[in-house]
């Protein structure tokens, strides 16, 4: 079986990626309209009748260097992605790129050489170990698989890594079950970083374990990427571990990003609606402030189902800011503030995108009964702080947005005028930013 | 609350003799222990605590520190089971409205469970039968203690969902398990719980399974019905944020021992006990500016079958070498008072500990 392989290892060759190494900060993965359609089949013929929309067009880099932190509720899609990425799915569409090569399609002979650079470490430390290999064998696999000899002989090195993840060397003839969770999620962490990968995801990495475990392994994993200068893709639905170790942070619902933003942006002024609504669930350990209930913002019933998701945004059926254009038209991951990307047509702590959109839809009237008062007018204050800054500050930009939105809302309407417009509306962009101002505090107290 | 619980203060004392307590709920000295062919498991080894109506005590620990089973034979579920030869061996003394549950005959303690003391577990769907649907499974627990026909227990159920918020509980009373989503599942094991008006009810990892924003929406759940009712509560978790919300008292377990308990307050701003500490600092904090590194505690949960001579946690203190005479290593340390409410068993005197927290802890939180 090795044999088998040393034939195809000559393939590092082929791929000037195993050997080129992407400087810190370079794109080291990019992902453009991934998709990924789970089919579901009924019947004696098996026919399709439908799909399962896991995930629907994601859009994203991974830089050289960096931890980029994916969070969002079970069934959004965080751990479908990462399959794809690391390809152990294949997409229904879209573009995988690791390192300016396109690895979509690759086959598994084709992704093998690949194997080396991407690698994954899994949720559940129990069933991800095999119950009957030893500790040696399970983190030796890889140069086996790969046909590396490593300098000094497999043993040494899986006692290096070993060492390297905090467990004692000798401990190499021992099997799974002989430790416990935390050293297991360890054992798992050193199988992958055994061939010295250049892009690590990991998919819950620490959701199995107790809280104090909890913080070595995080810590662990923030050393070893210092010392290795290891990419992290880290899945996590633990808000709080995701802003301690990522760098940028993507918000996922319903198989799609909605925000995408620097860890500082998105934890201090989150855009999203959405993402301001799951940070202030996370209960916050601090005794005293257990009555200010305010702050907290209450989402209306569950997911919609991702076989037929909701039209227009996704969110809008759970959104308490949600008017008409948010029922029909997708609104698109774009870069509102430098570094922070955003999908809505009303941002928080921004600018309306859509101002001249102000009646709200009735679910999102009911939606706000469980929105505090405060939080509503907090937010209306601060969108029209925002907006006043903005079309005094930068004018021309603001115009191309002002003119840009309706563009988008009447599709019939050609990019000429949209031209045509941006100069005239330099003046009106102001008067048209300070509207969604004006609207605003009236739909909050509603 | 003040006197009653400086009686549960008296951990360790022999307590065969010592008349019914006046607070609601009182356990004094509770071992459980599971014969296994690998030896006796200590799951809780003399855990003491009072709790009164309208109160809520949070129980927090890691997994194997004797949480879920303290629940369990609180509401007499360890005995119950006739299967396998082994039982669990439990002693010392639960009183729920003076009531003495341990020696009590099993068919009074019957009587009390699901009606004065009921249980919300962790996994909805493996704690509904998926045979039934939620409707009769509601129908069943009120009838039990209720002497009422069939339309009029059902009526109850729906009011039971209604109050529990879910949609269109009419048409829902008849959907099975697998029609709800997890949350709903969730929901509907409070409905099923508080059919009866408990006076007690215990919450083991009642979120757990559960996304932060439904969660949300459950402990809110779960405060609201506490106004309502009045009743007393058990919040079994791990994670001290659920706990900060909803407690107004909290119990720190560690090994089967209780190793501080207090007002909320005072444990997360003057905790007394360094594992209480290490349970603070290996949690990452989302209403704290960034932490550089988080500070774990080293090593792992002792094994119940052996557990660490002297203070369970000594393997794994960093500071088990500051009392003199290797003390941490074989005395068993007692919960003394370290304030007014607030207990802890540490064997680092009172000022060692306040400055070890206020020094060296506390600013790096």
């Amino acid at each position: 079986m090795s044999e088998d392989k040393a034939v195809t290892t000559p393939a590092k060759s082929d791929g000037a990626t195993l050997t080129k190494d992407a400087a810190a900060g370079e794109t080291l993965l990019k992902v453009t309209g991934l998709q990924k359609h789970f089919p579901i089949k009924k019947g004696l013929l098996q026919r399709q009748v439908g799909a399962v929309h896991a995930v629907d067009g994601l859009d994203f880099e991974v830089r050289a260097g960096e931890t980029l932190g994916v969070v969002g509720e079970s069934g959004c899609g965080k751990s479908t992605m990462g399959r794809l990425i690391t390809r152990l799915l294949e997409p229904t569409g879209g573009k995988v790129e690791f390192e300016g090569r396109d690895i979509t399609h690759l086959g598994v002979s084709g992704m093998r050489p690949l194997r080396r650079d991407v690698q994954m470490i899994f949720q559940d430390p129990y069933s991800s170990l095999n119950p009957r290999h030893t500790i040696g064998t399970i983190i030796g696999a890889p140069f086996k698989l790969q046909g590396v000899e490593p300098e000094g002989g497999v043993k040494k090195e899986v006692q290096r890594l070993l060492s390297v993840v905090g467990l004692n060397p000798e401990h190499y003839n021992r099997y799974p079950h002989e430790f416990s969770g935390g050293q297991r999620q360890r054992i798992g962490i050193a199988r992958a970083l055994a061939l010295n990968p250049k892009l690590v995801v990991a998919d819950e990495p620490v959701s199995a374990l107790d809280v104090s475990i909890q913080a070595q392994v995080v810590n662990l994993l923030d050393d070893l990427q210092q010392e290795l200068g290891l990419t992290y893709v880290i899945i996590a639905h633990d808000l709080s571990v995701v802003r301690h170790v990522s760098d940028r942070i993507a918000v996922m619902y319903l198989g799609k990003i909605v925000e995408l933003a620097d860890r500082e942006s998105l934890y201090k002024a989150p855009m999203h609606p959405y993402t301001k609504a799951l940070m202030s669930a996370v209960p916050i350990p601090d005794p005293r402030r257990k009555n200010e209930k305010s702050e907290r913002i209450l989402l209306k019933g569950d997911v919609p189902s991702p076989i037929s998701p909701p039209s227009g945004c996704r969110f809008h059926t759970r959104c308490w800011k949600a008017t008409e254009i948010c029922k029909t038209t997708e609104p698109k991951l774009t870069e509102l503030k430098p570094g922070q990307q955003v999908a809505c047509h009303h941002p928080e702590n921004f600018e309306d995108q859509a101002p001249q959109d102000t009646v709200l839809l009735t679910m999102a009237k009911e939606a706000a009964e469980l929105v505090a008062d405060e939080v509503l007018a907090e937010s209306a204050e601060t969108s029209a702080a925002v907006a006043a800054e903005v079309a005094e500050t930068s004018e021309a930009p603001a115009a191309e947005e002002a003119a840009e939105t309706p563009a988008t809302e009447e599709s019939a309407e050609t990019p000429v005028t949209e031209e045509s417009a941006e100069t005239p509306a330099t003046e009106e962009s102001a008067a048209s930013a300070e509207s969604p101002a004006a609207a605003e505090p009236e739909t909050g107290e509603k | 609350m003040t006197e009653l619980s400086k009686s549960g203060a008296a951990v360790g004392e022999p307590t065969s003799t010592s008349p019914a307590p006046t607070s609601f709920l009182e356990v004094r000295d509770l071992k459980v222990h599971f014969p296994t062919d690998d030896g006796l498991v200590k799951s809780v080894d003399g855990l003491s605590f009072t709790l009164e109506k309208g109160k809520t005590l949070g129980i927090v620990g890691e997994s194997g520190s004797g949480k879920s089973v303290t629940s369990l034979g609180i509401m007499g579920l360890h005995t119950a089971g006739q299967y396998g030869k082994r039982k669990a061996q439990i002693s010392g003394e639960i009183w729920l409205d003076g009531t003495e549950l341990l020696s009590a005959d099993p068919d009074e303690v019957r009587k009390l469970r699901g009606r004065e003391m009921s249980m919300i577990f962790q996994d909805p769907l493996s704690a509904l039968h998926p045979y039934y649907t939620i409707g009769q499974q509601i129908v069943e627990a009120y009838r039990i203690h209720h002497n009422v026909d069939k339309k009029t227990a059902k009526k109850r159920a729906v009011e039971m969902l209604d109050r529990v918020g879910i949609p269109q509980p009419d048409k829902r009373v008849d959907n099975y398990p697998h029609e709800f989503s997890g949350g709903m599942r969730q929901r509907a094991m409070i409905a099923m719980s508080l059919v009866n008006n408990p006076e007690l009810l215990i919450a083991d990892e009642p979120t757990t399974a559960l996304d932060v924003t439904v969660q949300a929406q459950i402990l809110d759940l779960i405060r609201d019905l506490q106004k309502e009712f009045g009743s007393a509560v058990i919040i079994i978790t791990h994670d001290l944020g659920v706990v900060a919300e909803l407690a107004d008292d909290i119990l720190v377990m560690y090994g089967g021992r209780c190793v501080e308990r207090g007002p909320a307050d005072k444990v997360f701003y003057e905790p007394r006990h360094p594992y209480t500490w290490g349970l603070l600092g290996s949690m990452p904090r989302l209403d704290r500016e960034q932490q550089e590194r988080l500070i774990p505690v080293k090593g792992s949960p002792p094994s119940l079958i052996n557990v660490p001579s002297g203070c369970a946690f000594n393997p794994r203190c960093p500071y088990a070498d500051v009392p003199k005479d290797n003390v941490t290593r074989t005395v068993r340390p007692e919960l003394t008072e370290v304030g007014s409410q607030h207990w802890a068993a540490c064997h680092m005197t009172q000022e060692q500990r306040e400055r070890i927290w206020t020094e060296e802890i506390a600013p790096k939180l």
